[in-house]
């Protein structure tokens, strides 16, 4: 009974807008979609706000905070309405929490419009976890050996850690020890083009240490862009599948859903 | 030292290309460094401690000159010379006039950065002195004409076999000598410089104003003979490495080793008091500090960078830092490497010479979460980026393109439009090497695939 209020509350308010990502929507598009299915099969409503483009990240990063403040500018008019806002992105999410009032300090007026989109916005993972309050989203990773990525943003400014672990092994999946799982791939933006060399020799590492998996999983677009390009161009035979395709395939077994 | 900061993008894809020894040598080294430090970390309340050493250091800076000249008089109570150094120059003219003033002919050096960042050593040996680095590390990368290339292990680039050879070429040790026997050589030597030498030069980890002690941290025993055994001690000092009172040492002096070595403690702790006195049977004739500015004041007042003062010189940030891992410091070009380097020369030297610096990170955070002191660096990476920008350093290429993304991200028909050429391009376009982006990316990457079609295609076809 108990569990059908949760349900039903949920469904009546969980009103969730998706920032796809830039990155997401080019290149991984069946990932966003995955994350539509499985906010929808937890009782949310998804709506997509079209007139969404990128969050403006690498011009951030890169030193450009005027173009950086335009992209956030269109960003917070986008999703003002929204009551939540969930990416299927780390570091986007991290631009948006924790770089968008960063961005604004010294303008109080969109200091609070920021600090409110702050407030309402989540990685999609963390979100499922940490608002929805999910651990278990089903049984359809058994079996299955899973190295996990943790994208740098995510991990260390916003400390978004055991909420993916806990989904994936919940499902049913082993995620193998990892020596070098939380270093920076060497992704980075804009850094991977302008320090080649540096970049991919980060991504040999992190592929030099990595154990036999299945498949390996990460909530960056960007990293997993990198990593499976480095993969692929070295011929090593390692799968990259994004987070909320993963998280999706893990809900599609139903056995003992609830007892998590 | 001569900063060659903006060769940093063809430095390091050098090392990686011609010396893949160095990402092995220094891969190793700062892992275990690294491992220590975290290991070290979590047997006290770090947290705590970080606190703690961020406020002390914060209330330094904020009362610089009443602590400088509070640490002044104390020093000049215990006998110590006090000399000021604006920078690089005047420093050198300082040392040069105690070495003639006494002298000196044989030099023998503690490990000290800002000796490298001052440019003491060619100075003194312009003046036909003979200089002799007596930390382990140091010493061989002396052998071989070379700068350090980490803030405390000088030499980690290096691998066994390349110290093997080079004493084995210049002191007939043999081919495969054990490590303990290639120290036992250096000590041997060593040992004579000591014996030797007119004049020790030490840098100083921290100078407590109250006390005017001069604290040392080392592993070697180095540090100590070089301060005590030679006539005269000149300490280089830092303006940021004052700290309040004796009792900061307490948390100092560990905060320091956890994350430096990840020891509880140095091996050796030198608390240096002054020079010999009446019936003390050991100790300099004479010591003088030089208290070095060199850039610091200017850093100390950006409203920004001041952060970066406080801190202790660790090297924490260098062994968690993925890129310092890949090549070691040496193609930074700059005698600070690694995330702090990065936003230290800047400041120090100008952000002209240093521009590649700041983009010299992938902005991953783990220098920030090492760090004893709390420095910002990824905020601060950041800023002098936002800086280079501001100031026109950027390439202009590259300041139009993120103009054109920018105008594009901002307005939605256009980034659909731009959705639906992605998909039209042909494979080539994004294969191969027309673009120079497209080429920075595929050489070594896969090509970038678009999925078939765009999310948003998808939204509106129906999910």
């Amino acid at each position: 009974m108990v569990w059908f209020m949760v349900r039903l509350y949920c469904f009546l308010s969980m009103r969730v807008a998706l920032f796809v990502t830039c990155l997401t929507d080019q290149f991984y598009a069946e990932a966003g979609v995955a994350a539509v299915k499985l906010l929808r099969s937890l009782g949310c409503e998804v709506a997509f706000p079209k007139a969404q483009t990128c969050c403006g990240q690498p011009a951030y990063n890169a030193g450009y905070w005027k173009e950086a403040r335009q992209m956030a500018d269109h960003t917070l008019e986008v999703f003002a309405e929204a009551e939540y806002v969930v990416l299927p992105s780390g570091s986007c999410t991290t631009m948006v929490r924790a770089f968008y009032p960063e961005l604004y300090r010294d303008t109080p007026k969109t200091f609070e419009k920021a600090d409110a989109l702050s407030r309402k916005t989540f990685e999609l993972a963390e979100f499922i976890v940490k608002v929805l309050g999910i651990t278990k989203l089903g049984q359809g990773l058994e079996g299955q050996r899973i190295a996990y990525h943790h994208g740098c943003h995510a991990l260390r400014e916003l400390g978004i850690k055991n909420e993916p672990l806990a989904l994936l092994k919940n499902a049913g999946a082993e995620i193998v020890d990892w020596e070098a799982a939380m270093e920076c791939c060497g992704f980075g933006g804009l850094f991977s083009v302008k320090l080649p060399e540096v970049a991919l020799s980060m991504a040999d590492r992190k592929l030099q240490t990595l154990p036999p998996v299945d498949y390996l999983t990460s909530a960056d677009g960007g990293c997993m862009l990198h990593l499976s390009g480095r993969i692929e161009n070295r011929k090593l035979n390692v799968p990259v599948k994004p987070l909320a395709t993963v998280l999706w395939e893990a809900s599609q077994v139903k056995e003992a859903t609830r007892a998590g | 030292m001569q900063v060659k900061a903006n060769d940093y993008p063809k430095e390091s894809a050098r090392v990686l290309r011609e010396e893949p020894g160095v990402r092995e040598s220094v891969t190793a080294a700062t892992l275990n460094f690294d491992g220590k430090r975290r290991q070290m970390y979590a047997e006290v309340d770090s947290e705590e401690w970080r606190d703690f050493a961020e406020g002390v250091k914060n209330h330094v800076l904020s009362n610089l000159g009443t602590y400088l000249t509070q640490a002044e008089a104390a020093l000049q109570r215990n006998g110590v010379q006090v000399h000021w150094a604006e920078d690089a120059e005047a420093a050198q003219r300082i040392v040069a006039d105690i070495a003639k003033a006494n002298q000196v002919q044989r030099v023998v050096k503690a490990k000290t950065m800002v000796s490298e960042e001052l440019g003491i050593n060619p100075m003194l040996e312009g003046l036909g002195m003979e200089v002799l680095e007596t930390d382990l590390g140091e010493y061989i990368i002396q052998l071989l004409d070379q700068p350090p290339s980490h803030i405390i292990g000088p030499a980690i680039h290096l691998s066994l076999e390349q110290i093997r050879k080079l004493f084995h070429e210049r002191f007939d040790t043999p081919p495969e000598a054990a490590p303990e026997l290639l120290a036992a050589t250096a000590r041997k030597l060593l040992r004579e410089g000591f014996l030797k030498a007119d004049m020790g030069i030490s840098g100083g980890n921290f100078l407590v104003a109250e006390t005017g002690t001069l604290a040392l941290i080392e592993n070697e025993g180095n540090i100590r003979l070089s301060t005590s055994a030679p006539r005269i001690h000149v300490a280089l000092v830092g303006l940021e490495k004052l700290l309040p009172r004796f009792s900061d040492l307490s948390v100092f002096l560990s905060l320091t080793a956890r994350a430096a070595t990840g020891q509880r403690l140095g091996t050796f702790v030198s608390l240096i008091q002054g020079p010999r006195r009446a019936g003390e049977s050991d100790g300099p004739e004479e010591v003088h500090v030089v208290l070095v500015d060199n850039g610091r004041s200017s850093v100390l007042a950006d409203r920004e960078a001041w952060e970066t003062l406080r801190c202790v010189r660790c090297g924490a940030c260098l062994n968690a830092c993925p890129v310092y891992r890949q090549t070691g410091g040496h193609a930074y070009g700059y005698v600070y490497s690694g995330p702090i380097g990065a936003i230290l020369a800047p400041g120090l030297v100008g952000l002209e010479n240093t521009k590649p610096l700041p983009y010299a990170s992938s902005l991953c955070g783990a220098c920030f979460q090492a760090c004893p002191v709390r420095i910002p660096i990824p905020k601060l990476l950041l800023t002098w980026r936002n800086r280079a920008v501001e100031q026109g350093l950027q390439p202009q290429l590259e300041a139009a393109a993120i103009k054109g993304y920018a105008a594009a991200m901002t307005r939605p028909w256009a980034y659909n439009l731009g959705s639906r050429a992605l998909r039209m391009l042909p494979k080539e376009a994004l294969d191969n090497t027309v673009l120079p982006v497209v080429k920075a990316w595929t050489e070594g990457r896969a090509g970038i695939k678009p999925s078939p079609k765009s999310f948003r295609e998808l939204w509106d076809e129906g999910i």
